[in-house]
């Protein structure tokens, strides 16, 4: 086989402050024609940078400091800014993460995908156009004559997301970069999306580097994987060998989370249920959001509400927590009904439950150090002030694992995403509530920190028997720590019951199609899926 | 806030210099009658003195020092646009953080009567204010810190409206927290630093406007002793001036001397600014 990418010992650095930082050390990869390789790590591991130096690329604030690029024979380190724009779109493309952001809000999604053809005069506009309408069709998007003149806010994000890889396909590229393209997706339609991208990179018999944290997405899509961790590389082999067996510790650890076993419970006392919602309807304005949900959380259990993005979960958590007016149906807290709105609610009830947020960035106020953020609730809600209320702040960080003397004075700016998260859950502890609504807390954070966040929230449901609803749309997550599931879908509840029941066969078509759509750790589980679904149509 | 003094020593070159022109300038304000060789009002030699001792900037149409009156100036001109800017500061900010966060008819309410207020010319609005008042210093600096006080609503209100979309606002109405602690605890801390940048440029614009209005008879009165209304009496005689020779060159810049000083000083506040602004939005990230 030719090569077509060679990367040797190459050196990344970023600028922090005023010195600089390696960020990819001294990295080799190679790239046969046709081949797709998989870079999977946790976030910081270096794998977007590494995957955008092929085309020649470092962000801004970015150098590279040693090491040689070599696309198909030519050195791209130090080349000229016109031999690169050569390269870039026509030979070698590149699919963002985001696709909302990737595309210009103002322009058709055909001008867009014009564009690069146009350019670098591959081909005039009218013939670009046309196998724009063929890439459409070929990506299965939904009517592929007039997709193309829709502007981007007015098709989903999987289309949109489909459109991207075709307009990276636009110029016929040896080369295709793809960084975490299906991250945002739910898991419906990342599979529709992972389906129509395997086909075309094989149809058109591109090379591909394929960058992601779920190796069990990167076994559907690559043919060999590269395992990075803090800029180095860990371990490189073909799918299927690392698979079977993995030599390196770090890389059997990238599916920690799909592992973890909550310590087992007692069986569930017979006590009257601490949250009970009653056929709740809800609405934005006239759109209306939930119709008739109705669920109950026991005491000193999990609830896992599952669904897509849409399905109204996090809705039924607002409601709860008095953030959104409910238009019919009662909700019932500790065999009292629950007051609409947080103004009628007494103190003492708003103590008794707290929520964690998904981004723990946008929760925690950048202005308050952690001494603030956990004393606040202390303060307010338990009225400890002066040593007392200090000496708490210290328990409820050693409680969540993080060394008080280094982080009491830190503000939440000078935390990683796992310590921010953290300490959203010290500060709900720190108000001693006997519920707590998890919004998708693991959701922003990698797999390794969410398994430790798992962990941690277990631990303190067994210590205190707190009642957590947990909302989220991973089922990995579900499986690993939820007694009780609750399958939502368009604002309605499909299906409810204990873990084990809705995991086994049997159950609404919805929740089996949720369940087959998540990725599984099995390099055919994409095309089985698929011709399952194909026959079970036919 | 944002312990900026404790940054001190590492402030820019450009931070310094506009500290230490602030600097001179409060020493000035401040010590004002130790410093000037001459009272502020005080007939002290001939009229249209040139540049030599004992007046060493010369003396006014009426023989007045010109450099004890630009010295005194600095205490009355300063000192007044300092007190209107934290007063209109003080106003917008309450306001529109207010409109922000309630929201409602409220918000409704508060932004229409300042838009109504803007549409106003406010210089023409500011004339017709003073000459039913009288141009006292307190009218001065309430009617000035009103107007001003607009613009700075409309910056707050804009920023908090950014920040109340954040999950620790919601985070804080959970927790039951009143409006009081939202606004002062939630918010203001992270809508500081385009308040501070504001800061600057509206002190720079209260200055000017106490200047223009003084230029134009309506501000601080005579014989009190401010750069705009400095500026309004030597204006004419630049037209005048013989500027053949140095001696009678100088006659010809009076009026650029209060201008100068009024540069200076806009100069240095906004280095400082800058700098400040800097390090605030450094500690947001």
């Amino acid at each position: 086989m030719t090569k077509l990418l060679e990367i040797r010992d190459l050196w990344i650095e970023g600028r922090s402050g005023d010195d600089w930082h390696k960020i990819v050390k001294g990295v080799s990869l190679d790239l046969a024609r046709g081949e797709v390789l998989g870079l999977i790590g946790e976030s910081g591991a270096g794998k977007s940078t590494l995957g955008l130096t092929a085309m020649g690329h470092v962000r801004p604030g970015c150098r590279i400091a040693g090491g040689s690029i070599r696309f198909d024979g030519q050195e791209l380190v130090g080349a000229s800014a016109q031999t690169l724009r050569d390269l870039r779109g026509r030979r070698i493309a590149y699919v963002a993460q985001s696709s909302a952001a990737a595309f210009n809000p103002a322009w058709r999604l055909i001008r867009q995908h014009c564009e690069a053809p146009v350019c670098h005069g591959v081909m005039p506009r009218a013939q670009a156009e046309a196998e724009a309408v063929r890439l459409y069709g070929e990506m299965r998007l939904p009517d592929p004559d007039q997709i193309g003149f829709r502007f981007p806010h007015q098709v989903s994000g999987g289309q949109l997301q489909r459109a991207m890889t075709a307009m990276a396909m636009a110029c016929k590229p040896d080369l295709i970069i793809f960084d975490e393209p299906t991250t945002a997706l739910d898991v419906t339609t990342q599979i529709e999306v992972l389906a129509a991208i395997r086909d075309i990179v094989r149809n058109h018999g591109a090379a591909a580097i394929y960058i992601t944290h779920d190796l069990a997405v990167v076994a559907q899509m690559a043919d060999r994987v590269k395992v990075l961790l803090k800029g180095e590389e860990v371990e490189d082999a073909p799918v299927r060998e690392m698979l079977a067996n993995p030599r390196e510790a770090y890389t059997r650890s990238l599916w920690a989370v799909r592992e973890f076993q909550p310590a087992p419970r007692d069986p569930a006392p017979a006590s009257p249920p601490l949250l009970k919602i009653d056929g709740v309807d809800a609405s934005y304005g006239t759109h209306k959001v939930l119709e008739n949900v109705s669920l109950t959380v026991p005491r000193g259990r999990t609830v896992a509400v599952v669904g897509e993005s849409g399905s109204g979960k996090s809705t039924t958590a607002r409601v709860v927590m008095g953030l959104l007016f409910p238009g019919a149906g009662k909700v019932t807290f500790d065999g009292a009904a629950l007051p609409t709105t947080i103004g009628a609610r007494s103190r003492r009830l708003l103590q008794r439950m707290q929520m964690i947020h998904q981004m723990a960035d946008t929760a925690l106020n950048p202005r308050h150090r952690i001494r603030e953020v956990l004393g606040r609730p202390l303060e307010f809600y338990l009225g400890l002030k002066g040593r007392e209320k200090e000496a708490r702040i210290r328990e409820l960080l050693t409680e969540i694992e993080l060394p008080p003397d280094r982080f009491i004075d830190r503000l939440p700016g000078e935390l990683s995403g796992g310590q921010k998260q953290r300490v959203c859950i010290a500060r709900a502890l720190a108000a001693e509530p006997e519920l707590i609504i998890c919004d998708e807390v693991t959701s922003a954070l990698d797999q390794l920190v969410a398994e430790g966040i798992l962990r941690l929230l277990d631990r303190i449901q067994r210590e205190r028997g707190i009642s957590y609803l947990f909302i989220t749309h991973d089922l990995a997550t579900v499986r690993a720590i939820a007694d009780h599931v609750v399958v939502m879908q368009h604002g309605r509840v499909v299906e409810q019951g204990d873990k084990d029941r809705i995991f086994s066969p049997e159950h609404e078509p919805y929740t089996d199609l949720l369940l087959s759509s998540v990725p599984e750790m099995d390099p055919d589980w994409l095309s089985r899926v698929l011709d399952q679904r194909r026959a079970a149509a036919s | 806030m944002t312990h900026w003094l404790f940054h001190l020593p590492s402030a820019p070159l450009s931070a310094r210099i506009g500290l230490a022109l602030i600097g001179i300038y409060a020493i000035l304000a401040l010590f004002a009658p130790l410093i000037a060789p001459y009272g502020e009002a005080e007939v002290a030699g001939a009229a249209y003195q040139p540049w030599v001792a004992p007046f060493y900037l010369g003396t006014d149409a009426l023989g007045r020092d010109v450099m004890s009156r630009l010295i005194y100036g600095a205490r009355n001109t300063v000192g007044i646009a300092l007190i209107t800017t934290c007063l209109a500061f003080l106003i917008g900010t309450a306001l529109g953080l207010l409109a922000a966060t309630v929201g409602g008819w409220v918000d409704t309410v508060l932004s229409r009567l300042i838009d109504v207020l803007m549409a106003i010319p406010s210089l023409i609005f500011a004339l017709l204010i003073l000459t039913i008042t009288g141009a006292s210093a307190a009218a001065l600096v309430l009617v000035i810190a009103v107007l001003d006080s607009t613009r700075v609503f409309r910056l707050s209100r804009a920023v908090a409206q950014g920040i109340l979309t954040m999950d620790y606002i919601e985070v804080a109405r959970m927790r039951g927290e009143g409006l009081g602690w939202i606004i002062r605890r939630e918010i203001l801390p992270n809508a500081s630093a385009p308040l501070i940048a504001e800061f600057g440029l509206r002190f720079c614009f209260v200055f000017l406007f106490i200047s223009a209005l003084s230029f134009l008879g309506l501000g601080l009165q005579p014989p009190t002793a401010d750069w705009g209304s400095m500026v309004r009496e030597s204006a004419r005689l630049i037209s005048f001036a013989n500027f053949a020779t140095w001696q009678t060159a100088t006659f010809g810049l009076a009026p650029l001397l209060p201008a100068t000083a009024i540069a200076i000083l806009t100069v240095a506040v906004n280095l400082v600014v800058d700098w400040v602004l800097h390090l605030s939005s450094g500690l947001k990230d």
